[in-house]
C-alpha cells in the first residue's frame, strides 16, 4: 500500500441522456489524499466536484456510470466492488455530509435516531455508546442544547443546525475520509465560522482526511491543505492552498479569484432628492404564527414592529443569522404570510396584507425569488413551461412572441438555449436558481424581494448575477430588497443595509457613508466574513461577550 | 464529448420512447376493444344457443375453447363478455377516479372547510360494504347498465379522492405553490397545471388497480344475477357459472379467467410503461 489514503486515478463518468447518448461529464481526472489531508475541490457548478467526490463512495447519480479508472480508499477500489461490499465501506471508513441537510434527514424520526443509525445499521457499538458519542460530537459541532436536541425532530432546529447535525451523522462512524459537499454554503457567517472551527478540530483531532466540495474560494482557503480547481470535468490546476491564492497559473483560477473580490460599486450620485415619494414603505410590521392574542399580538412573532423604506432604483439588504425574521419579512410584504399589524405602502397605495387582496397588477410589479430552486421549480414542468406560464398569466403573450422572450430570459440569466426542454431536476443547483430569477423577471416587476438568491451560486456566477441586477436596474428601473447572510454581496449592490436580529432591526447602516457599524451584532457579523487568507480563522478574534450574547450557542 | 448510440430499436419517433413491454400490452389491449366493438359481428355461434350435446366439452375445431355447463360456445361467449367486462369497468373507472382525483386536488389546495366537508362525506360514503351498497342499488333501481356504471363509480370515487388528497398535501407545501399562488393563479391552474404532473405516476398506477377491482366486483355482482343479465354474461359471470368444470379441468372455466388476467395484467404494464418524452434533443 502506498502512502496515500485516497487514490483518484484516470477516472471518468459518463452520463446517459434520455436519447441515450453518453455523455462524458467527468474526463480522465487523477488525484491524491494523503491521510489527514484536507483538499478541496473547487469550481463553478456543472462542474463534476460533487460527482468526482460521490465517487469515493463508489456512487454515481442515477443515470450515470462511472466508465474508467480506480478510486481506491485505503487500497480498495471503490469502482469494482459489489453494491453490498460498497455498503459496509460507507459510513464506516468514507461518510457524506450533504450540501442540503434539510432533504437528507427524515422528518418523521428523531435526530437521535437518525444521527446514530449508522453505528445501528454497521453495529459498531451498543445504543448508549451512540447516544453518548452522538452528544460528545454535538458538543464538539457547538450545538446549542446538545443534551436534548436529540430527542427534536428535523424541522424543530434551524438549517444550520441541521448541517451541523448532519456532519455528526456523518462523523459517528469514526470515518477516514469525510466528503464535505458544501456544507457551509447554507449557514451564516456567524455559525459558519463556528462550524469551520469545529470542522477543523475534529478533523485534526481524529486525523481525518476529507475532501471538501465549495465555491467559496475563502471558507476553502481556511480548511483546505490543496486546492483542486475544476471546469468542465477536468482538473485545471493543483496547487497548496497558498500556492493557488498567491500564485495562481491557470486562467480559470484567476478568474475565479477576481470574482471573489468584489468590485466597489459606483453608486450613483447620493440620492438625488427627486423621488418623492418611496416606492415601498413599511411601518411597524409585525408578523407571526398562531391565534391572534388579546392585545393583538401573534402568539408567536416572528418579526417585530419593522419599518423600512425604499427609494425606486435603490436597494435595500437586510442581514441577519438564519430565525432573525428576514425571510418573513419578505414574505410578509410579498403578501404569502399575512402581517399581523403595520402598514405596507407600495408606490403612495397601501397594499392588501395577504396577496388574495391585491390585484394582479400589484402582484406583478412585487416578485419574490426563493432560496431553495429545488422546491420553488416544479419539478414535473419544463424551464421552458415554467417561463412561459407568467409571461401568458401577466402579459397575455402566447406562440411566438412567447418563445422569443423565453429566449431572452434564458439570455439574461446566461443560460444555453438548450436547456428549455429540460426539468429542474436534469439541472444544477445554480442553473436551477437562474430560472428561478429568470421566472421573477418573467412578470416585468418593480421590485424583486431576493431571498438569498445567490448563496446556491458560484462566485464567479455570483459577481455575474450581481452585475447582472445592476444592468437590469439600470435599464429597467427595478429595486431589489436583498435578503442574504453574505454581506460581501450585499455591500456590493445595496444602497442601504437593515441588520435584523430576533426580529428586530437593530441597526441601519449605509455604506456609501461608510458609518462603521455601531451595534455590537452587526460588528460580529462584519467580522464574521471569511477572508481570502489561510490564516484568518486561526488568527480571527471576536468579542467573546458578543460571541455569547449572540451565537445561541 | 459525446457519443451516440443507436436509440432502442422501437425508434425515437415524435420524440417519445415507447418500450416493447408497454408497446405490446397496449397491442392486447387494443385487440380486446376490437373484439368488445366488432363481437356480434365475428363470433361463430349465437352467445345463447346450445352447440354441444356435452357439457363442459374438449376444445375442438368447431368449439374452439370448448362448451360450458350447458354446452354453450364459450369462445363465443367471451368475445360478446369483453363489451361488458370492458366497457362498463373501463366507464366506471374512468368517472370514479376523474371525480375522485379532481375532488381530492381541490381539497388539498383549497384546505378549509371545503376539504373537511368533501372528506367526511367521502368517508362516510367508504363506509358503506361495496357488495352491500350495489345489492341495495340493483334492488330499488334494477339492474341496467348505466345504473351499474354508476353504482360501480360512486364506489370507487373515496378511494380515488383519499390516495390524491394524500399525493397533493404534500405537493402543495412546496415553494412552487406559494409561487403560483403569489402569482394570483386560481384552483384550476393550481391543480391542473402545477399539482397534477407531479402526482400523475401514482394515479395512473392507482387507476390501474381500481380497474381490476371493478372488473371482480362486476363479476361478482353478475354472480348473483344482479349484473349483466342472461344470456349475455361478462367474463366474471362465465367463470362463475362454469365453476362446476373446475374439477374436470374444462377449458369453459380456464378461458375466462385468462381473458381477465390477460386485460387487467396488461393495463397494469401499459401504465407502468407509458411512452416518455425525451428532452435531450442535442443529439438529433
Amino acid at each position: 500500500m502506498t502512502g496515500n489514503l485516497v487514490e483518484i486515478r484516470n477516472l471518468r463518468v459518463e452520463a446517459t441522456t434520455d436519447a441515450g447518448r453518453r455523455v462524458e461529464i467527468i474526463k480522465d481526472v487523477s488525484l491524491d489524499i494523503a491521510e489527514g489531508e484536507i483538499v478541496a475541490l473547487i469550481g463553478e457548478s456543472g462542474s463534476g466536484k460533487t460527482t468526482i467526490a460521490m465517487t469515493l463512495m463508489g456512487y454515481t447519480r442515477q443515470g450515470c456510470a462511472i466508465a474508467g479508472g480506480e478510486v481506491r480508499v485505503a487500497g480498495v477500489d471503490m469502482v469494482k466492488l459489489s453494491e453490498a461490499e460498497r455498503a459496509r465501506i460507507r459510513g464506516t471508513r468514507v461518510a457524506y455530509v450533504p450540501q442540503s441537510a434539510a432533504a437528507a434527514f427524515n422528518p418523521a424520526l428523531t435526530i437521535m435516531d437518525q444521527v446514530t443509525e449508522v453505528a445501528r445499521i454497521h453495529k459498531l457499538m451498543s445504543a448508549v455508546e451512540a447516544r453518548a458519542k452522538a452528544l460528545s460530537l454535538f458538543k464538539a459541532l457547538s450545538l446549542p442544547e446538545p443534551e436534548t436536541i436529540g430527542n427534536r425532530y428535523p424541522h424543530q432546529v434551524s438549517g444550520g443546525q441541521l448541517q451541523r447535525l448532519a456532519a455528526a451523522m456523518a462523523l459517528i462512524g469514526q470515518p477516514k475520509v469525510v466528503i464535505f459537499d458544501e456544507p457551509t454554503t447554507a449557514l451564516d457567517v456567524t455559525t459558519q465560522v463556528e462550524v469551520l472551527r469545529a470542522f477543523k478540530a475534529v478533523t485534526a483531532q481524529h486525523n481525518i482526511a476529507g475532501i471538501y466540495v465549495s465555491h467559496d474560494l475563502a471558507v476553502v482557503a481556511q480548511i483546505a491543505d490543496r486546492i483542486v480547481v475544476l471546469k468542465d470535468g477536468s482538473v485545471q490546476e493543483t496547487g497548496t492552498t497558498s500556492q493557488i491564492l498567491d500564485d495562481a497559473q491557470h486562467p480559470y483560477t484567476r478568474e475565479l479569484l477576481a470574482a471573489f473580490r468584489p468590485k466597489a460599486q459606483q453608486r450613483g450620485p447620493e440620492c438625488e432628492e427627486t423621488t418623492k415619494r418611496p416606492l415601498l414603505q413599511v411601518d411597524n410590521l409585525t408578523v407571526g404564527y398562531g391565534p391572534r392574542l388579546r392585545d393583538g399580538q401573534p402568539l408567536i412573532s416572528v418579526v417585530q414592529a419593522v419599518s423600512l423604506e425604499l427609494d425606486r432604483g435603490r436597494n435595500l439588504g437586510i442581514i441577519g443569522e438564519s430565525g432573525c425574521g428576514k425571510s418573513t419579512l419578505a414574505r410578509a410584504i410579498a403578501g404569502i404570510l399575512p402581517a399581523y399589524a403595520g402598514d405596507i405602502i407600495f408606490d403612495g397605495r397601501e397594499l392588501g396584507k395577504a396577496g388574495r387582496g391585491r390585484t394582479r397588477n400589484e402582484l406583478r410589479q412585487i416578485q419574490i425569488v426563493f432560496q431553495h430552486a429545488d422546491t420553488a421549480l416544479n419539478p414535473a414542468k419544463s424551464v421552458e413551461d415554467i417561463l412561459r406560464r407568467p409571461l401568458t398569466f401577466y402579459h397575455g403573450m402566447s406562440g411566438k412572441a412567447r418563445d422569443t422572450r423565453v429566449s431572452e430570459l434564458l439570455g439574461l440569466v446566461h443560460l444555453p438555449k438548450s436547456v428549455r426542454h429540460r426539468l429542474p431536476g436534469e439541472l444544477s443547483g445554480g442553473q436551477k436558481q437562474r430560472v428561478n430569477f429568470a421566472r421573477a423577471l418573467a412578470a416585468e416587476p418593480t421590485l424583486i424581494l431576493c431571498d438569498e438568491i445567490t448563496s446556491a451560486l458560484d462566485t464567479v456566477v455570483a459577481a455575474a448575477v450581481v452585475e447582472l441586477l445592476k444592468e437590469l436596474q439600470r435599464e429597467l428601473g427595478l429595486s431589489y430588497i436583498f435578503i442574504s447572510h453574505d454581506l460581501s454581496v450585499v455591500e456590493a449592490i445595496c444602497d442601504e443595509i437593515i441588520v435584523m436580529y430576533r426580529g428586530q432591526k437593530v441597526e441601519e447602516i449605509t455604506p456609501a457613508r461608510l458609518t462603521a457599524p455601531q451595534h455590537p451584532y452587526t460588528r460580529l457579523l462584519f467580522s464574521s466574513v471569511p477572508k481570502l487568507d489561510p490564516a484568518w480563522l486561526d488568527n480571527l478574534e471576536q468579542n467573546a461577550d458578543a460571541v455569547r450574547a449572540y451565537c445561541r450557542q | 464529448m459525446t457519443k451516440s448510440t443507436s436509440p432502442g430499436r422501437l425508434g425515437v419517433r415524435f420524440g417519445y420512447r415507447f418500450n416493447l413491454i408497454g408497446l405490446s400490452a397496449l397491442a392486447i389491449i387494443l385487440l380486446w376493444g376490437g373484439v368488445a366493438v366488432f363481437a356480434p359481428h365475428i363470433i361463430p355461434h349465437s352467445v345463447g344457443e346450445i352447440v354441444d350435446t356435452d357439457y363442459f366439452g374438449p376444445m375442438s375445431r368447431d368449439l374452439w375453447f370448448g362448451s360450458d355447463y350447458l354446452g354453450r360456445d364459450i369462445f363465443s361467449r367471451i368475445l360478446m363478455g369483453a363489451r361488458y367486462t370492458l366497457g362498463i369497468s373501463l366507464a366506471a373507472v374512468s368517472i370514479a377516479c376523474f371525480s375522485g382525483v379532481a375532488l381530492g386536488m381541490t381539497a388539498a389546495v383549497a384546505g378549509g372547510w371545503l376539504d373537511s366537508i368533501l372528506s367526511r362525506f367521502l368517508d362516510a360514503l367508504n363506509s358503506i360494504p361495496s357488495k352491500l351498497f350495489s345489492l341495495v342499488v340493483v334492488a330499488a333501481i334494477g339492474s341496467s347498465i348505466p345504473a351499474l356504471i354508476a353504482t360501480l363509480s360512486v364506489i370507487y370515487t373515496p378511494g380515488a379522492y383519499r390516495f390524491a388528497r394524500a399525493l397533493a398535501v404534500n405537493v402543495n407545501t412546496m415553494d412552487f405553490m406559494v409561487v403560483a399562488r403569489i402569482r394570483g393563479e386560481g384552483l384550476p391552474y393550481l391543480i391542473a397545471s402545477e399539482i397534477l404532473p407531479n402526482i400523475l405516476g401514482p394515479v395512473l398506477a392507482d387507476l390501474g388497480l381500481r380497474f381490476v377491482f371493478i372488473v371482480l366486483l362486476l363479476s361478482g355482482l353478475s354472480f348473483l344475477g344482479l349484473g349483466v343479465q342472461p344470456p349475455y354474461a361478462d367474463w366474471g359471470a362465465l367463470v362463475r357459472e362454469n365453476i362446476g368444470g373446475l374439477p374436470f379441468g374444462a377449458p369453459a372455466v380456464i378461458f375466462p379467467s385468462l381473458a381477465i388476467a390477460s386485460l387487467t395484467i396488461c393495463v397494469n404494464l401499459l401504465i407502468d410503461n407509458l411512452p416518455r418524452k425525451i428532452r435531450d434533443r442535442s443529439a438529433e
